[in-house]
C-alpha cells in the first residue's frame, strides 16, 4: 500500500530502490480506474503514465534523480501539456490538446515527475464547489453528497482519495485553498509572480497564480521548489532569487507574531469553525508564538471588488476563444457574427457566461469608472490594509472558508451565496500576498482549515510556520473511510 | 442595481455570446444580486487614491528586440477547426 505515503515519504522509498515509479505509477492508475465514480479526473494518461515512469526508473538507476524523480501527480486541467487534451472543464476546450507545455509542466517534467493525468475543475476555475464543471461534480472522498469545493475541487478529491499524492492547482480567488480546506489537504497561493502563467489558461491574469495542493507543508515545499521561478515567457514572474522551500522547515516559532483580524472572528463566524480555529491557534501559543489583534477594515469591500475585477478580466482574456482558431466553432453559422455569438454561447457554461456578462457591462462605455476604476482603487486600499497589519506581525491567521464543505447542488441556483465561500479567501489575491490553508479538526465530521496570509515572499517562512503546526498535530495525517484500508 | 432583460440582451451582443430567450429573465435576475452586492463599493470616498492595476505595481519588463520565436505556423493551425492553404477559415464576410 503506497498510495497513503507522502511525496516526502515516497521520495525517500523511490531513491532506496523499495519500488519502482513504474509500480507506484501502476497502483495508482490503478485506484483512479476503482474510484472513477469521484471523478476527479478529466483525462488520464495512462500510457503516458508508464512510458514517464520508466524513463525515471532510468534515472534513479543512473543516479541522475532529483527528490521527486519517478513520483507521480495530477495536473489541474487548466494547465496547457503538449500532447494530452486540455479542457479547463469547458465544452468549449472538450477536444483541445495543446501545442506546448505550461512552464510548470515543463518545470515539473524536468524534475522527472510522472504526470497521471488531468483534475477536474471549474469551468475555466470559475467556481467554488466543482459543480460548473463540463465534465459533471466531483465527490467530496470524505462524504460523497458534498461539494470538494472549487475550483480545484479534482485536484483535492484526487489527493485527498489517494488517486495522487499531490497536484498542481491554480488560485484565482480561493480555488486552492478553500477545496484544500474542504478535503482536509494543505494548499498554498505562493505570491502573485513567484510561479509561471505562462501555458495556464488565463481567467483573471492580475489575480491567477498557481501552486500546490499536498498532504502537508513539507510536500508543497518540495513541489514549491520545482516550480518557483522566473520565466521570461511571463512578463509578470518575477526575477528575484528563490529561497530553498524545504531548508528551514524546522525553524523555531519562538516570537512569532501572529494577526488575528478582527473582522475574521466577527460575530457572523459559526462557533464551530471558530472553535476549531482557536484550538489550533492555542497550538501556535505552545510553540512561542504571539497572538495579536488587528484590523482589515476594508475586508467586507474584498468580494464586490474581486467581482468586478475578475470579470472584466475574465470578460478580456475570454474574449480569445472565437471559433476560429482553436477550441468549439458551432455547426452551420449563416455569418461570421452568428460564428462568434453561437460558438461562444453554445462552447460556456452558464457561471462563466454569467461572469464574462458582468466583466463586459462593467467595461462598456459610461460604467467604466463607477465600476472598474472604483473596484481598482479600492484594491489598493484593500493591499494597504495588509502592508499596515504587516508592520506588526509576520502572519495573518483566520479561517479558510466559513463553512466545511456543502451538499451538492445545496448553492448551485444561487451565485451570490456561492461568491461568499471566498470570503476570507479574495483579500490574498487582490493584494498578491502569498497565503495557504492547512487541516485543522474537523467541524462535523468534515475536513476545516486554518488560512495563513503571509507578506510578500515570504513563502519559506509560512512553510515552515505550517510544518511546526504540523510537527504538534495530526489533522492533515487524517484519511477519509473507504479509500486507504486494506490491499490497495 | 436592476439588470434589465434589454440589458442582458445588449450585453450578449457586446460579448458575442448567444443566449436564448428562455435564458434571458434568469440571466437578468442573477446579474442583478451580483451588481446588487457590488454596489456597496459605492459607499467607500476613494477621491484620490490611485488605482490599483496589478499587486505588485511593477512596469512592464523590456527585453532586447532579438527573434526567439519560430514559424510554428503549421503546428498552431492544426488545432484549428477550419483552415486552407495556411489560412484560418470563416463565413464570407463581404459578399
Amino acid at each position: 500500500m503506497l498510495h497513503n505515503k507522502s511525496i516526502t515519504e515516497l521520495s525517500a522509498g523511490l531513491a532506496a530502490g523499495e519500488y519502482s515509479s513504474a509500480e507506484l505509477t501502476k497502483q495508482y492508475l490503478q485506484r483512479i480506474d476503482q474510484h472513477a465514480d469521484l471523478n476527479c479526473y478529466i483525462t488520464v494518461d495512462q500510457e503516458g503514465a508508464l512510458h514517464q515512469a520508466a524513463e525515471a526508473d532510468k534515472l534513479i538507476a543512473s543516479g541522475g534523480a532529483g527528490p521527486l524523480t519517478g513520483v507521480p501527480l495530477a495536473h489541474k486541467d487548466i494547465f496547457l501539456t503538449e500532447g494530452l487534451r486540455t479542457t479547463c472543464g469547458s465544452r468549449m476546450l472538450e477536444n483541445f490538446i495543446a501545442p506546448y507545455d505550461a512552464t510548470v509542466v515543463t518545470n515539473i517534467k524536468q524534475a522527472g515527475m510522472v504526470t497521471l493525468g488531468k483534475a477536474n475543475m471549474d469551468e475555466f476555475a470559475m467556481g467554488s464547489s466543482n459543480e460548473n464543471s463540463y465534465f459533471g461534480s466531483v465527490l467530496n472522498p470524505w462524504n460523497i453528497k458534498m461539494v470538494p469545493g472549487g475550483s480545484s475541487g479534482g485536484s483535492a478529491a484526487a489527493v485527498a482519495a489517494g488517486l495522487a499524492p499531490i497536484a498542481t492547482a491554480t488560485d484565482t480567488g480561493g480555488s486552492i485553498r478553500q477545496p484544500a480546506a474542504l478535503c482536509g489537504l494543505t494548499g498554498m497561493k505562493p505570491t502573485y509572480g513567484r510561479v509561471s502563467r505562462w501555458g495556464m489558461v488565463a481567467f483573471a491574469s492580475s489575480l491567477d497564480q498557481a501552486g500546490p495542493m499536498a498532504q502537508s507543508a513539507e510536500d508543497c515545499a518540495l513541489l514549491m521548489n520545482t516550480i518557483s521561478g522566473f520565466d521570461a515567457k511571463d512578463s509578470t514572474c518575477m526575477d528575484r532569487p528563490v529561497d530553498d522551500y524545504h531548508a528551514n522547515l524546522n525553524d523555531s516559532l519562538e516570537g512569532l507574531r501572529v494577526g488575528l483580524p478582527r473582522e475574521y472572528f466577527s460575530d457572523e463566524l459559526d462557533p464551530a469553525m471558530r472553535k476549531v480555529v482557536d484550538d489550533a491557534l492555542k497550538v501556535y501559543e505552545g510553540l512561542g508564538a504571539q497572538l495579536i489583534e488587528i484590523d482589515l477594515p476594508n475586508t467586507h469591500l474584498s468580494i464586490p471588488v474581486y467581482y468586478i475585477v475578475a470579470p472584466a478580466e475574465c470578460s478580456s482574456n475570454l474574449s480569445r476563444f472565437d471559433g476560429v482558431r482553436y477550441g468549439y466553432r458551432c455547426d452551420d453559422p449563416k455569418d461570421l457574427d452568428d460564428l462568434y455569438s453561437r460558438s461562444r454561447g453554445e462552447g460556456f457554461g452558464a457561471e462563466v457566461t454569467r461572469r464574462i456578462m458582468i466583466g463586459t457591462y462593467a467595461l462598456s462605455s459610461g460604467y467604466y469608472d463607477a465600476y472598474y476604476l472604483k473596484a481598482q482603487q479600492l484594491r489598493r486600499l484593500i493591499k494597504e490594509d495588509f502592508e499596515k497589519a504587516f508592520e506588526q506581525v509576520d502572519v495573518i491567521m483566520g479561517p479558510t472558508s466559513p463553512d466545511v464543505a456543502f451538499p451538492i447542488g445545496a448553492k448551485a441556483d444561487d451565485p451570490v451565496d456561492m461568491y461568499l465561500s471566498d470570503i476570507y479567501t479574495i483579500s490574498a489575491n487582490l493584494a498578491g500576498l502569498p497565503a495557504m490553508s492547512l487541516p485543522v479538526e474537523q467541524v462535523n465530521q468534515l475536513p476545516a482549515g486554518l488560512q495563513l496570509i503571509g507578506n510578500y515572499w515570504s513563502e519559506a517562512r509560512m512553510l515552515n510556520i505550517a510544518h511546526q503546526f504540523q510537527q504538534k498535530t495530526a489533522w492533515h495525517q487524517q484519511k477519509p473511510v473507504g479509500f486507504f484500508e486494506g490491499g490497495s | 442595481m436592476s439588470i434589465s432583460d434589454d440589458d442582458v440582451k445588449k450585453i450578449a451582443h457586446l460579448a458575442r455570446l448567444h443566449i436564448s430567450d428562455e435564458q434571458v429573465p434568469g440571466y437578468a435576475n442573477n446579474l442583478s444580486s451580483i451588481f446588487e452586492l457590488v454596489e456597496q463599493m459605492q459607499s467607500v470616498d476613494t477621491e484620490g487614491v490611485e488605482p490599483m492595476a496589478h499587486p505588485l505595481d511593477i512596469v512592464q519588463r523590456l527585453r532586447v528586440d532579438e527573434v526567439g520565436e519560430t514559424d510554428q505556423r503549421d503546428k498552431y493551425q492544426a488545432i484549428a477547426p477550419q483552415t486552407e492553404a495556411g489560412l484560418y477559415l470563416v463565413p464570407k464576410v463581404i459578399e
